[in-house]
This record gives C-alpha cells, structure tokens and sequence, in this order.
C-alpha cells in the first residue's frame, strides 16, 4: 500500500564515511526480468551467469553473508551440479574457520564470505533491501504492477554511471544517476565485457547488469520459485472451496429468503 | 444470564446428564453456537470470524518462528535468514505471519468502521465496544513489539521514535522511557523484553476476545437497522434471527475463504508489498534512515502525532498555559492517545436515539467524511514532514476530533432521523417478499 521514499540512507552514509546527506531520488530504469509476476520464473542459466559476474568482480568487495554456498545447487536457483559447487567453493572462497584459528578453503556447508571492503554493503539482501518504485504520490500502485524495483535499482545502478568524478573530504565520488543524491562512493564496476561466458551469450553492460541483478534476486530470495508455487497452490483451493461454501450458503438460506432452491 | 430467549441443551444420554450435572461444559458450547442472530446481518458483519481467524494464524504461525528465531541483537537478524534459507517452509511461514498482521489490521479497521456506522458502540453495548478498543491497544503494542523482532533498520528505528515518545512525558518522562527500554537506548535488553511481551499479549489478546464476544452475546448483536430482537417470547425472537449454526458459520467462513484467496495471492506473489525494504537490512544504530515510517496501520495515528508541531496556534496556546510543561512533542503524543480516546468514549458523544446510520440522513455524510479523512490521515503519515502534507495532517487529525467531539453530540440534537422498521422480521421481509414469516424456520436448518 502506502510507500514511504525511504532509499536507505543508512547505507548511503556507509558509502562515503558520513558525508552525505539524503537527497533527491534516483532515476530507475525498468527491467522485464523472467522472474517477475505470479508464474514468473528465475532463468537458471541467467543465475549462473550472475554467479559468474559476482565471482569474478562484486566479490572483490562485496559479500553474500547469509548464503550458504551449498544453495547453488538447489533447484530454483542456479541448480549447478553438486560436484561443481564443491570444487567452485574451495576455488574461490576462503572462510576463518575458528578451530584452526586460520583460515581454509571453502566448503559447500559453509556461507559465503561477507564484504571484504568495509565500506562496501553485503549483497545478500540487496535486491529486497531497495526499492525502485514508491508512485504515484507514495502511493505505490506502481509497484503492484511492476514489482518492488530492488533487481531493477540494481540493474539501473551497474548502468546510470556518467563519468563525471569529485573529490570530497579526500574521498572520490562518482556521478550515478540511479543512487540518491547522485554520488556514490563506489568506481563504476563494469564497463561490458568484463567477463566471458562460457556459452558465448552476450556480455555487454546491459546485459551482465541484468545477469548480475537476476543472480542478486535469487541470493535475496531463494525460495521466490517455492513461494509462487504454495501462492498458487493456496489460491487454486481455495477458490475451489470458496464457490463450494458460496453454493451451500445459498442453499442453506433458501429456506429463510423464501427462495426456490 | 440474561439474552435472547432460545432453546437451551438438554443432556439426553447418561454420560452427558453425568457430566452436565458436574461441569456444564457442553451447553456453554451449545448455547454459544447456537445463540440466535439476526437475520439481516449484512456482509460487514463477518470481520469478527476474520479476526480470530487472524489471531489464531498468528498464534500458530508465531509459535513455530519462535523454535527458530533467536532474541538477540547480535543474531536476531540472522535467525530470520536463517528462517527464510533453511527451516523447511519457513520462508511462507514467516510471510504468512508478516502479512498475516496486515490483514488484522484491515478486519479491525473494518470492523470499527462497521460498528462507528451503524451505532453498535450505543448501549447497551458499551461494554463490547470498551472491550473491543482494549483489544485494538494492544493489537497495536503487540504488532509494533513484533516489527522489532527482525531486527531490521526500520525495526531498530521504529522502536527508537516511539519508545522515545514516552521520553516526551513531563518530569517522569525519562525515568519512563529508560524502564521500558531496560537502558538508555534500544539495545539487547529491549529486543529482550519486546520478544518476551510479543509472545504473552497474543493470549491476553485471546482472553479479551473471550469477554467481547461473552458481552454481546448478552446483549445479542447489533443489525444493519439497529433495531434490537424481540425479547417478548421464543416465538418472537425466532422471527427476527436464525441460530448462528449453521447460517452465520457457513456465510462468515465462505467470506473467510474468498478473503484468504487475496491473502495468498499477496503472500505468495508480492509478499514484501506492505513492508519496508529497509528492514532488509540489518539494524545498525550509528545510520539513521533518511525516512522513519512505522507500518501501515500505524500511519493514521502516526500523522496526528506529527500534524500537532510548534507552529500550531493550539500548541502554543497549551504551551503558555502549562507554563512549558505542554511541549509540541508532549502534545503530539496526547493527540496521538486522544484520538483512540476519543473513539472509546463514542457510546457517550453520541446522542443520537437512533443507533444505525441507515437512518441518519446528516451523519451519513459526516461518516463518510470520517473514512476518506483516514485514509488521508493514512497517507500523510507517509509523507515526509514538510508541506503541505503537515497542513494536510493538521486538516485531517482536526476532523478526526471534531467528529467525535463535535459533530456526534450536535448531530444527535439537530438531525432528523428517518422513519426506522419497527422489528428485524419486517425489514427482512422488505428485502426478501417471498420470505415465510411464522413458519419458525429459524429452527430447522435445511436438508
């Protein structure tokens, strides 16, 4: 219903060490994702892609706290094979595991690493922890037809850089149209054709935003396939069982109304 | 007991005589069941089955969050991911919870609206209504006490702004606010205690809900024409009611079901619609959001607390008088109580005879008035605090008094109220010619 234009300040602050002040809201493109309305469904191969771009380049940075690296594997999500999650989560990751006191490879059981940057935000929650849309007037009918916005201010995010840089209090802002108040602490992470995938599939920058942004959704809400699926479920029945009541409380009246039945 | 005249249980079996001459348990549940109901109730008159449907899908939902969720600031946050990732159906569970108190707070408002309309506050159910507004509070303190739970910005803020409200309350204010905090800011020790009273209220909640329904089944329930059953013989009362089984249990639960099928389609395909985005991120005390909203069944009482600042000719007014004790952020906060005050005190700012608005040419479009004005009110508190939303707020907390304030005691006295039926059976009769009158079809459920 009713939406506030909260754009989260509280991270904004985190960006650039307490310099910045809330301002106007940035600029949202829309994005058709594959995932969005009640039948939509994540592209398994758009998530391993996005796993692809987060491995290779938001790692550096950014962390997925709250996802246990064996989830890949699960159906309605990237669904990678087993066997390949485990050797990707030694290859890749290192966690401090506290009886070694040291640190070691990853293993499936574990998360993944938080944020390695410490100005840098987790990205588990990210594609929930904004939104893109608030209108009209707050109102946020928007949003019922075009979703909340998080993958959508993700995607607009990778893209809505001009160039333009400044230095403020010794740190170095770059201009971004899609981030409140239109400077962000974070240097433009993709350019387009920073990675190459493996079947060829394109890598401009529109493209690995939204594979990126796709990948960002499913760590946010890993169960988005479940869900639609038990909403669905729930709706079909009862709607059955709602014309079956309807029908024995017109027979049940009947009598009462004076009606034929 | 008092109440609508009406066949009783008779134990018929020895076991039943046994056990009905030691604990007369069965006809207490045969006499609730069974008591007789109007026979107009209309389609507003199902939000009391949705509510304790609510209370008990929030019951049982939050019993099993609670095997997981873990009250500690360091690991709050984490226990609800852990919820959503791991715990097998947690995610809908936790969902259903989430969404499960919008929808309690859609029936309640619906309910109140229902009962402001057609007069069920006027005695001789004052009780109900008193007991219904205490049941309200403490819907509010325990889904404000739940939001904290996550330990999300919002909730970490939330609990900030308003527990800072009783700071606002002169010379014991601080005292207060450190008491209920259980130190001087939002901390562990709060988190603590907002877990501990989250899970006790739902069951007191329970309990009053036991006396409000106890209360009007004395009274017997309202109707669309406010005309009360004949209480003159059994034979009367049947011509105006029919037992609540079957009739009223088959048509509350279809209403049940075609609203629960919303209720999923939200839950299962827009689920995040009616939160904030920012309590998907994890409390953190040294980053103050850049909008504080509470949710949305807060925002009507939340724009009268805010409408009320220091440039408002009555604060300054209250203010001067008091000698500085009446601040602007006291007085918001007397506002804010005042305005549900004002609601409980209904059954005696109405001085109208008659008790259904059906009747009432004037007061109609005054309650009319009333809805659109909550929903202002609602959409205002969303707003940031500046203009003209601020002026909006000030307009719309204004109306909300003057109706009960104002224009429910005058309206009693300069209204001329229509012509009313004289009993439920002839009303009921208008709407359905065809309807037997005498036949006692109350009494025998068909087929």
């Amino acid at each position: 219903m009713i939406k506030s234009l909260i754009l989260a300040a509280g991270l904004a602050l985190g960006f650039t060490g307490g310099a910045f002040a809330a301002g106007g809201e940035g600029k949202i493109k829309d994005v058709d994702f594959s995932f969005e309305g009640p039948f939509g469904a994540f592209d398994q191969n758009q998530l391993q892609r996005g796993l692809q771009v987060y491995t290779e380049i938001c790692s550096a940075c950014h962390g997925l706290r709250y996802v246990p690296i064996r989830t890949l594997s699960d159906e309605g999500g990237p669904h990678l094979p087993e066997d390949q999650v485990r050797a990707y989560a030694g290859e890749f990751f290192e966690v401090f595991d506290e009886e070694l006191d040291d640190f070691r490879p990853a293993k499936e059981a574990d998360n993944f690493p938080g944020s390695s940057l410490e100005n840098a935000p987790d990205l588990s929650l990210m594609a929930k922890a904004r939104a893109g849309y608030h209108g009209p007037y707050g109102l946020g009918i928007n949003q019922f037809f075009k979703g909340m916005g998080g993958p959508e201010y993700i995607y607009s995010l990778l893209t809505s850089y001009t160039g333009e840089e400044k230095e403020e209090a010794g740190v170095t802002l770059y201009e971004n149209l899609a981030f409140p108040g239109g400077w962000i602490s974070m240097a433009p992470p993709l350019y387009g054709e920073d990675v190459e995938f493996a079947d060829g599939h394109g890598n401009d920058l529109s493209h690995i935003s939204q594979d990126v942004a796709a990948f960002l959704t499913w760590t946010a809400e890993p169960k988005l396939m479940a869900r639609k699926q038990a909403g669905f479920v729930g709706v079909l029945i009862l709607t059955i069982l709602s014309v079956l009541l309807y029908l024995v409380n017109k027979r049940l009246w009947a009598p009462i109304k004076g009606k034929e039945h | 007991m008092a109440g609508i005249p009406h066949d009783h249980y008779e134990p018929k079996s020895g076991g039943e005589k046994w056990l009905h001459s030691r604990l007369p348990i069965v006809g207490l549940l045969y006499d609730t069941l069974m008591i007789p109901t109007p026979k107009n109730l209309n389609w507003m008159w199902i939000w009391g089955i949705i509510l304790t449907f609510c209370l008990a899908l929030q019951i049982i939902t939050g019993i099993v969050l609670v095997m997981h969720y873990t009250p500690h600031v360091d690991l709050a946050f984490a226990s609800i991911e852990h919820i959503m990732r791991n715990v097998n159906g947690g995610h809908f569970i936790r969902y259903l919870h989430m969404n499960g108190a919008s929808l309690f707070f859609v029936a309640v408002y619906a309910h109140i609206f229902r009962g402001l309309y057609y007069g069920s506050y006027k005695a001789p159910r004052e009780v109900t209504w008193i007991i219904g507004m205490l049941i309200y509070l403490m819907m509010m303190g325990t889904a404000f006490m739940g939001y904290v739970l996550p330990w999300g910005q919002m909730s970490f803020w939330g609990a900030t702004v308003i527990t800072g409200l009783f700071g606002a309350i002169p010379l014991i204010g601080e005292p207060i606010q450190t008491w209920l905090l259980g130190g001087p800011a939002v901390d562990n020790a709060t988190l603590n205690r907002f877990f501990s009273l989250h899970y006790l209220l739902p069951f007191v909640i329970a309990g009053l809900v036991a006396l409000h329904i106890w209360a009007f089944h004395t009274t017997g329930n309202n109707n669309p024409t406010g005309v009360e059953v004949r209480r003159t013989s059994k034979e009367d009362a049947a011509k105006d009611t029919v037992p609540f089984f079957p009739y009223f249990v088959i048509k509350d639960l279809f209403a049940l079901a075609v609203i629960l099928v919303v209720f999923f389609a939200i839950v299962g395909f827009m689920p995040n619609y009616l939160g904030h985005p920012d309590n998907y991120i994890e409390a953190n005390a040294l980053a103050t959001p850049a909008h504080i909203v509470p949710e949305w069944y807060f925002l009507p009482f939340y724009a009268i607390l805010r409408a009320f600042d220091g440039d408002v000719w009555v604060v300054i007014l209250a203010n001067w008088v008091t000698g500085g004790i009446v601040t602007a952020k006291f007085f918001g906060v007397l506002a804010m109580f005042g305005a549900i005050a004002v609601m409980a005190l209904a059954p005696w700012l109405d001085t109208s005879s008659v008790r259904s608005g059906k009747y009432r040419p004037m007061f109609k479009w005054w309650f009319a008035l009333l809805v659109i004005d909550f929903f202002v009110l609602m959409w205002a508190g969303a707003m940031p605090a500046e203009e003209p939303f601020s002026s909006i707020s000030l307009i719309a907390s204004t109306y909300w008094f003057a109706y009960f304030l104002v224009i429910l005691p005058l309206l009693g006295v300069i209204e001329k109220p229509e012509a009313q039926p004289a009993t439920i059976e002839e009303d009921f009769a208008a709407h359905y010619p065809k309807a037997g009158s005498a036949e006692g079809t109350a009494q025998q459920p068909a087929e």
